[in-house]
């Protein structure tokens, strides 16, 4: 790599020198010793309850740097609109963080995926991907956004922006905020009485007589 | 005293093993325990009290032996190798997908997702299983009180009179010992007592029953049904064990609130069946009934008769050996399980195994078929939203509706069918880039994949528009296919694994050829375009699934009138130890394409009425 690009790309957090990498990783350690012990909001066997316990104690996976990039790119697959909020909104990082662990299939394309993304802004602009300009940042995405038409030298990192927009998305809609967005209806004790009519109407549907007589039906509120 | 055989010869020396008494098992009397069998430091603790009955296994076989025999007054005690599960206390129901940090995703311990109730799975810490090379079988094993029923479809069909005597029909095979008039009293009592919603369509082999009213098809049912029927495929309610409304003299249990979510089992109104709920919990109420939970069944224990008289199990929250004796044994551990035990019990009376001079426990292994295509309707893009959860399951299915004599296979299948608006959990959203730039997003042609507010606009748009069915069918009970002891291979209890050498026949696989051209029709017909299950070929055995993956094995420990070719007879009795029997899968000698969890609840409550007759008439 060329040494100035380099020393510039050190400078933002994305590439750490030996002694650097030391010291955040003690931080890291600070950080993990003051976790109080997880609790479940559902039901846990006891041999679940160590793995989830065990999983939880890992030091973080991702980088101070790394969840800034995961961040703004977060950010730019599902950002606020008129209808709901946006991705880190919906603590998506996070989740991100916590399912990479959990899975470690998407380790090494998230960490190199990441990286990729940071060579190539370094590449293009002289710097890691969370220190480019917004215009510069939705230039990158741009590249690889679009499996059909990006170039094909771009196809590793067509590779990982589908991945991360694959967990933003998940993260996102299995929010509170992202389940409230797709509108989402049920899990809620209910009576079900049917298609509503208008929507029967909608498609032209109809229950038939044989239907309407055998099955349970309830009073319309 | 120990009895002969009792443990595996490497085993009984030079372990040490510190004498604790049990403390953290649900439902056990200490004090009781005041037998010691010594061996070196090795202590096989027995229980001083002698039940009438002691079962291994406490789902739907076991949990219903259980129910009868208590509600006659015999006192029970049930070996469970899993956790002791209470839902009302062990709660997924009415989660939301974030209350799992994996937002519902798989993990080892709970394959069909982190909101499922069956704990368990396909690979078991300490557990190990073999196979024979070129051979393929999965094992599903739950390990908790009331095992798969926790957590299964509960789609309950009544086997039809043609079930039980397919070699009369094909040459293929062997006819079962009963016929439905056998059974059919037991269907009629399961329906009453446990509840079945459906319709009665007087079909010749799907019988009609004493059913609940079922729920009003869901809008993308609306559109199957149409779509199937244009292809000559019946479809008609499902029949699944779901209140829909509340059953006479159970007041325990409420009507169905329809979340969708049986899978998480309904600790709240008890509407779904399982074991726990329905059979379990009311027959402790007797004071009849214990259970020891954590506790690995290792043999059946036989005296110098060959009469059974307990069942020795490790307990793995101590790790110690201990023996529980009763007058009955009856085995519901699942139908590999129950057969590597008998297969583990050898004795001088029993040299191959308990209950197997015919030579015939672990074969005829055998589980449904699979294979499913899925995609989406365009026509219900941007669809309104409404709560569609209804019941845990599909409110339409299509029973088999054709004449194997014109096929090139010679057993049905039945489909199954999903879609609409389900609640989001890991996964939602994956691969947009594979519809929004295929289809038009509120009238405009977009690049594939994308980003922004234009993103999540397409993902508004085309969710619930999802629709797919898969089949379930009747494999071929074959005796090539078995399970057998692992010569070389122990679990983590020393206790001898299962190996297994199964594959599919050509009859299996032209079934799911059928499946998957019967599915493409009902989808095309519809309009709908496949996304997934639609490039399978003779190559893959056109997407058919392993065996074993259904979950629906059987076969293993059959029943027949010759006891040289079965090992039970007709009551679900060992031919070889009258008071042995079997009452879980492994006592089916096929399991049509039916799911079977109806049948083995009626065949277990019909072998505990007769056990009670016979011990009325000093017979066992």
């Amino acid at each position: 790599m060329d040494r100035r690009k380099s020393l510039k790309l050190l400078a933002t957090g994305a590439i750490a020198a030996p002694t650097v990498l030391a010291g955040c990783a003690t931080d890291d350690k600070k950080d993990t010793a003051v976790k109080a012990e997880p609790t479940f909001n559902l039901d846990r066997n006891p041999a679940e309850l160590e793995r989830e316990k065990a999983l939880l104690a890992q030091d973080k996976f991702f980088t101070p740097a790394e969840m800034a990039t995961i961040t703004v790119l977060g950010d730019i697959i599902i950002p606020k609109d008129a209808v709901s909020g946006s991705a880190s909104d919906a603590k998506v990082p996070d989740f991100i963080e916590f399912i990479v662990k959990d899975m470690s299939q998407h380790q090494i394309p998230m960490k190199g995926g990441l990286r990729w993304l940071d060579m190539q802004c370094l590449t293009r602009y002289e710097k890691a991907f969370t220190d480019c300009s917004p215009q510069q940042q939705i230039e990158m995405v741009d590249a690889i956004a679009y499996p059909n038409k990006s170039k094909p030298e771009m196809s590793q990192g067509v590779q990982f922006f589908k991945l991360m927009r694959n967990l933003t998305a998940t993260g996102f809609y299995t929010s509170a905020i992202g389940v409230k967005d797709i509108g989402y209806a049920g899990n809620t004790p209910n009576q079900w009485n049917g298609v509503p009519d208008e929507v029967l109407k909608q498609y032209n549907k109809a229950y038939t007589e044989k239907e309407l007589s055998e099955c349970v039906s309830f009073d319309k509120i | 005293m120990l009895v002969a055989g009792f443990l595996p010869q490497p085993f009984a020396f030079k372990i040490s093993i510190k004498i604790v008494l049990l403390k953290n098992i649900a439902v056990i009397f200490v004090g009781l325990i005041k037998q010691y069998c010594c061996m070196g430091d090795l202590q096989i603790k027995k229980q001083a009290k002698k039940y009438d009955v002691v079962i291994v296994g406490s789902g739907a076989g076991g949990g219903m032996a259980a129910y009868t025999l208590t509600k006659a007054g015999l006192t029970v005690c049930i070996i469970e190798a899993g956790y002791m599960y209470d839902p009302q206390k062990n709660i997924t129901q009415l989660k939301n997908p974030w209350d799992s940090p994996r937002r519902g995703a798989s993990t080892v311990m709970r394959p069909f997702g982190d909101f499922d109730a069956c704990y368990g799975g396909w690979s078991l810490e300490g557990e190990p299983y073999t196979k024979e090379a070129g051979t393929d079988w999965l094992w599903w094993r739950a390990r908790m009180l009331g095992g798969r029923t926790n957590h299964w479809g509960r789609i309950s069909l009544r086997f039809g009179p043609k079930d039980f005597k397919r070699r009369s029909i094909d040459g293929l095979g062997d006819d079962w010992p009963i016929g439905y008039e056998d059974i059919k009293p037991y269907y009629d009592k399961l329906d009453k007592m446990v509840g079945v919603f459906g319709t009665n369509e007087g079909l010749e082999n799907d019988p009609d029953g004493f059913f609940l009213p079922p729920p009003k098809p869901r809008l993308h049912e609306l559109f199957i049904k149409n779509a199937a029927v244009q292809s000559g495929v019946k479809v008609i309610p499902s029949r699944l064990s779901i209140l829909t409304k509340p059953i006479e003299n159970d007041a325990d249990r409420k009507a169905c609130f329809f979340c969708g979510q049986c899978g998480r089992n309904c600790s709240m109104a008890k509407a779904d069946f399982s074991s726990p709920n329905v059979l379990i919990f009311p027959a402790q109420k007797t004071g009849k009934l214990d259970i020891i939970a954590n506790a690995m069944a290792r043999e059946v224990l036989t005296n110098k008769d060959g009469l059974a008289t307990g069942v020795s199990y490790v307990s793995k929250e101590d790790m110690m050996e201990y023996q529980v004796s009763g007058k009955i044994v009856i085995l519901a551990a699942s139908a590999c399980e129950s057969a590597r035990l008998l297969l583990n019990s050898k004795s001088q009376r029993h040299p191959n195994g308990l209950a197997n001079s015919s030579n015939v426990v672990g074969k005829y292994l055998h589980d449904s078929t699979g294979a499913s295509v899925s995609g989406v309707l365009p026509e219900l893009f941007n669809r309104k939203r409404y709560n569609e959860d209804g019941v845990g399951g599909m409110h339409i299915y299509s029973p088999w509706w054709l004449d194997n004599k014109k096929l090139d296979f010679p057993r049905g299948y039945h489909i199954e069918y999903w879609g609409g608006q389900s609640m989001p959990a890991y996964g939602f959203g994956f691969h947009i880039e594979n519809l929004n730039g295929k289809y038009l997003v509120h009238g405009k042609q977009k690049e594939a994949g994308g980003y922004g507010a234009s993103l999540k606009e397409d993902y508004r748009y085309f969710y619930g528009a999802g629709v797919g069915m898969a089949g379930r069918g009747e494999a071929i009970p074959l005796e090539s296919n078995y399970c057998a002891i692992d010569p070389t291979t122990v679990d983590k209890y020393g206790i001898p694994v299962l190996k297994f050498n199964v594959k599919w026949s050509e009859h299996e696989i032209n079934q799911a050829k059928h499946m998957k051209e019967t599915f493409k029709e009902i989808m095309h017909n519809m309009g709908a375009v496949i996304t997934s299950g639609a490039d399978d070929n003779e190559k893959n055995d056109w997407g058919l699934t392993k065996p074993g993956e259904i979950i629906h094995e059987g076969g293993t420990v059959r029943m027949g009138n010759d006891p040289k070719r079965s090992a039970l007879n007709k009551y679900s009795q060992a031919h070889d130890c009258k008071n042995l029997f079997c009452v879980d899968g492994g006592q089916f000698v096929s399991q049509a394409d039916k799911n079977i969890t109806w049948t083995i609840l009626a065949l277990s409550m019909r072998a505990s009425e007769y056990i009670i007759d016979e011990l009325k008439k000093n017979n066992l």
